[in-house]
């Protein structure tokens, strides 16, 4: 190594350059993959959506999720569908200020802190839009676990209280405990139950695992080792399902609004 | 140029002899994360093996003109900015295991073995030799990683690379998943064991007390 290495004037020149050279590359690969991975990210949401209302099969996803499912986006406040937000994204506008709302103690037993104004729905169509046969609609759920936000897709019949599906695809609980919400075998359990109750209330009710009775239209077993898991499961149907959550909109629904288009 | 032999004490010489994570001790945090499951591992492994070899290519290749008061910082830059692109190339072409990593691609900026091995080894050797030695570091991180990841995603769900092959109780068969063996302080337990093993064989690793 040359002694002058350490001169002011070559480390700068040295710092400097290099500092250029490595910005250059690492914004180049940033720029260029990005529509990639956008698309992957909007393959992977629509994966999940056709996963739970059972429509996913083979391998072109994007075809299948064309054909049988329409996002539609919801004023949670109205239950009202209104017109696609300009650059919408659901998870940013869950923390934006001004397209959210913050909740009070109370209301946020799911423990979100705030929640979006406007959230996406997707109806889901299973002989094809063209049908105009809406079989099932999405939600978007997502509730605080033990140690994660847990984001699910919530499928109802078009009754608006009937589940068809449950899949959590994102969450970050104890693998082999309450990582077990992902697993389909647990989800299933939810299939055929009533969201509300007849008079419109939040009402299944997550019991201890083994006590849910096989024709009770609102029980499910909880995650066995994994009861905070399960409490959170509880808190985010709680929330979802009652009146800051989608009810406004599944009354709505109930009183035949979405057959008038 | 090098010749043969040392190219194989470089590139196989940290696989047994002089392994990076059982003789010295480092990487362990990122063999706790990612061994959950093989293909999680396995993506890893070709991540640290590819930024170690490529960050000491670079780095062997100005290590002339790199001065030796902010040497460190430099190294780290060069790591960052290829952590970075393999991140992003994860992001674009392996979306879902990307997606189960997360922050793991991030901290490999931190792993001591690309670190270590730019340090000690890349500083002071042509470009050519470094990359192989970055390879074989890699191999060794590599040949642990994966074990690793066979006794805990065999033991702690029944799979190996997602395939059952010990039908869970669960699911209507007969195997009760050891479930600390999906928590992080058994991967310290195995590469206790690892270490144990090694050293009976190669007694020369063990260190004087």
């Amino acid at each position: 190594m040359s002694s002058n290495n350490d001169s002011i004037s070559k480390t700068l020149i040295v710092v400097i350059s290099l500092c250029l050279i490595c910005a250059v590359i690492v914004s180049t690969a940033a720029v260029q993959l990005r529509p990639q991975q956008i698309a992957n990210k909007l393959l992977d949401s629509q994966k999940n959506v056709l996963a739970v209302v059972g429509l996913l099969s083979g391998s072109n996803i994007n075809e299948l999720y064309n054909t049988h499912i329409s996002e539609r986006f919801v004023d949670l406040d109205s239950g009202e569908l209104v017109e696609k937000p300009k650059d919408y994204d659901y998870r940013k506008a869950m923390k934006d200020p001004a397209k959210s709302e913050r909740l009070a103690a109370e209301d946020d037993m799911a423990s979100i802190k705030s929640r979006a104004n406007i959230a996406p729905v997707y109806f889901a169509y299973d002989k094809g839009i063209e049908s105009g046969e809406l079989s099932a609609i999405v939600l978007p759920i997502h509730g605080y676990g033990l140690w994660s936000t847990m984001h699910a897709f919530l499928a109802l019949g078009a009754d608006g209280t009937t589940i068809k599906g449950l899949n959590y695809y994102e969450q970050g609980e104890t693998a082999g405990l309450g990582g077990e919400v992902q697993n389909p075998k647990w989800a299933a359990q939810f299939d055929g139950k009533k969201l509300l109750d007849a008079s419109g209330k939040p009402a299944i009710k997550v019991v201890k695992p083994g006590n849910a009775s096989a024709d009770s239209a609102f029980e499910v077993d909880g995650l066995s080792g994994a009861t905070l898991t399960s409490k959170g499961v509880q808190y985010t149907f709680d929330f979802w399902a009652g009146a800051k959550g989608f009810a406004p909109f599944l009354a709505k629904v109930r009183d035949g609004a979405l057959n008038n288009g | 140029m090098a010749n043969a032999k040392e190219i194989k004490t470089v590139l196989f010489g940290p696989v047994f002899a002089n392994n990076p994570i059982a003789l010295q001790v480092l990487g362990i945090c990122s063999a706790l994360a990612v061994t959950t499951k093989m293909d999680k591992a396995l993506v890893m492994c070709i991540a640290l093996t590819l930024v170690t070899a490529f960050s000491n290519f670079f780095i062997s290749l100005i290590r002339n003109h790199i001065p030796s008061s902010v040497r460190i910082i430099v190294q780290m830059t060069i790591i960052a900015s290829l952590v970075i692109v393999v991140d992003q190339l994860l992001k674009a072409f392996a979306y879902d295991v990307a997606k189960e990593l997360s922050v793991f691609v991030g901290l490999i900026i931190t792993n001591c073995i690309v670190m270590g091995r730019a340090e000690a080894y890349a500083m002071k050797s042509p470009p050519v030799i470094s990359f192989l030695d970055g390879i074989g570091n890699g191999l060794g991180y590599s040949v642990v990683l994966m074990a690793l990841a066979f006794i805990r995603e065999l033991g702690g769900s029944g799979t190996v690379f997602g395939f059952e092959i010990l039908p869970l109780v669960k699911d209507g068969g007969w195997y009760q998943p050891m479930g600390l063996l999906l928590m992080p302080p058994s991967a310290f337990i195995i590469i206790a064991g690892f270490i144990w093993i090694l050293r009976t064989f190669r007694t020369e690793q063990v260190e004087k007390a």
